[in-house]
């Protein structure tokens, strides 16, 4: 690889250090049906980055092929350094990524309190209760809650909140806005933003490209399967008519 | 004494032997709701499972002279691991497919491990001696409460509000509960939940072995003894709902003291009242009286 040879050895290294999730060609099935035909894409430590595409590109399939929560996958996925593409969703989980799906995956058979604390943690340096609850003071008043008597909103603040006491340092949100009031979609913005601040990498899937312009560094469009286009946030306004056509809005 | 009739005598005599039936029937199905909930699988095999754990201990009683006590700690564990083997091997590769295939396999494990017990042993019963600490009864003023069936009634209590207490207020529990609800996501939490699923299942068996450990003083030790008893266990677990740790519990005890009941003032009736309720629970509220409706 004559390129790789005329690079000096220590940018090699920045680079590699610099991304903390790269995906190679990442193929994914649901049974018959196949969902990802080969999906490159990196996010480096500390960005917040969004997947944008419409409703069936895959968006969510990718979030869920990187925590192999899928039937069947191929291609690869190196996380910190690490080749993942092989191992279970449990192991992945322990290297540090956590995610949040869209559904919100809140149980109801436990109490919001007991919700917060079933993610196991992997590593040290997540948040503590009482951090999260000033993050979300809604669910310091709700603990005692049945965990599904919340509402939307809450029980949105429930799922994010719940990963961040694990101490991973990626985060994998699944449309964290969907169906929210605008001044809660507000509150999660905020979040997200503080939460960049705290040195957490965010993997964001969004529907809503306003809300992700407001929080993101980067963009990929998601199509078919494929990724389509990369879009910095500071070129967003510029090709905002491409955008457009590829979201069909 | 009597009340409507009935010497007071004959009433608790019945009611007592209502109440260790129900202690029966509450671990039994309880180990039945627990393995449902996390497996999604009818464990079939839960009778053959009950007969082993009270021939295992059995066997240590006559072939090594391994008495009752520790016969409550070893047996619950072997018969377990066998549980775990079974788990491993079969009903593993089964957690994607149809309800049916689990209760199909689990039925025909069943009537394997019973017709090996039967060509083994013979169907006629082996008795298993009371142990000494046992013999005698005490004076209740109003009846005579023999010692064993005491102590069944009260570790079974134990046993299972140990249970519903480990899964409703604990942190195994809560991980339990949740991946009774949405395991793929408890294991993208990192809870390593195919392992979760061995030992809840090897529990399970181990529940039911206790309770043939606990029932072999009392009842013959055969190889048919499991198979006359979940039949009704069914009926308990169908009429509390499936999945409900204290509802199998409240139902398997109720049910036992209702048979009991039946059994003083109609006893013609006594054999059929648990399926003439499963019938009208069915017909009332089809998710069992404890169920959730899915």
């Amino acid at each position: 690889m004559p390129e790789a040879a005329t690079q000096p050895a220590h940018d090699a290294r920045a680079t590699g250090d610099a991304a903390l999730l790269r995906v190679r060609g990442l193929r994914a099935w649901y049974g018959e049906s196949h969902i990802l035909h080969g999906v490159d894409f990196e996010v480096r430590r500390g960005e917040v980055v969004t997947l944008l595409g419409r409703n069936g590109a895959g968006k969510t399939t990718t979030l869920r092929a990187i925590m192999g929560m899928v039937p069947r996958r191929e291609g690869s996925i190196v996380f910190d350094g690490e080749e993942t593409i092989a191992l279970p969703s449990n192991r992945i989980a322990r290297l540090g990524i956590a995610y949040c799906p869209e559904e919100r995956g809140i149980f109801s058979s436990l109490s919001v309190f007991e919700n917060l604390l079933l993610p196991p943690v992997v590593r040290p340096g997540g948040l503590g209760i009482d951090a999260i609850y000033d993050l979300f003071p809604n669910l310091r008043e709700r603990r005692a809650s049945q965990g599904t008597k919340l509402s939307g909103g809450e029980q949105q603040m429930l799922a994010i909140g719940r990963i961040l006491r694990t101490g991973a340092r990626l985060l994998l949100l699944d449309e964290p806005t969907e169906g929210l009031a605008p001044v809660i979609v507000q509150q999660i913005g905020r979040t997200i933003a503080h939460l960049k601040t705290e040195g957490f990498t965010i993997l964001l899937v969004e529907q809503n490209f306003r809300f992700a312009a407001t929080v993101a560094d980067r963009h990929y469009v998601i199509e078919h399967g494929r990724v389509a286009d990369m879009i910095p946030n500071t070129e967003l306004a510029t090709k905002m008519d491409k955008l457009h056509e590829y979201l069909g809005v | 004494m009597e009340i409507f009739g009935i010497p007071t005598q004959a009433l608790f005599g019945q009611l007592l032997i209502g109440l260790i039936n129900g202690a029966f029937y509450a671990m039994l199905s309880l180990g039945l709701a627990v393995i449902f909930g996390l497996l999604n699988i009818i464990n079939f095999t839960h009778g053959a499972q009950y007969m082993m754990g009270a021939f295992c201990a059995w066997f240590l009683l006559e072939r090594t002279g391994i008495g009752y006590w520790w016969a409550l700690i070893i047996v619950p564990i072997v018969v377990g691991i066998t549980g775990v083997v079974i788990e491993r091997t079969m009903l593993a590769r089964l957690y994607k497919l149809d309800h049916l295939y689990g209760l199909l396999l689990t039925f025909g494990l069943a009537l394997i491990i019973q017709g090996v017990f039967t060509n083994a042993y013979g169907s006629s019963g082996q008795p298993y001696r009371l142990p000494q600490e046992f013999v005698g009864a005490y004076n209740l003023g109003f009846m005579f409460l023999p010692k064993y069936r005491a102590w069944v009634i009260v570790l079974s209590l134990v046993v299972c509000l140990g249970t519903w207490f480990v899964i409703e207020r604990t942190k195994l529990g809560s991980y339990l509960r949740a991946a009774t609800e949405n395991p793929t996501l408890v294991q993208a939490f990192g809870v390593n939940v195919p392992r979760m699923i061995t030992l809840t299942y090897g529990f399970g068996v181990g529940l039911a072995a206790l309770a043939g450990v606990m029932a072999a003083p009392i009842y013959q030790v055969s190889p048919q003894m499991g198979a006359n008893l979940i039949i009704v266990v069914f009926a308990v677990v169908v009429i509390g709902g499936m999945g409900s740790i204290m509802g199998a519990i409240l139902t398997g005890f109720g049910l036992g003291v209702m048979e009991g009941l039946t059994k003083v003032f109609y006893a013609e009736a006594s054999n059929t009242v648990i399926f003439v309720i499963m019938v009208i629970v069915l017909l009332v509220k089809p998710a069992g009286l404890f169920g959730r409706e899915r």
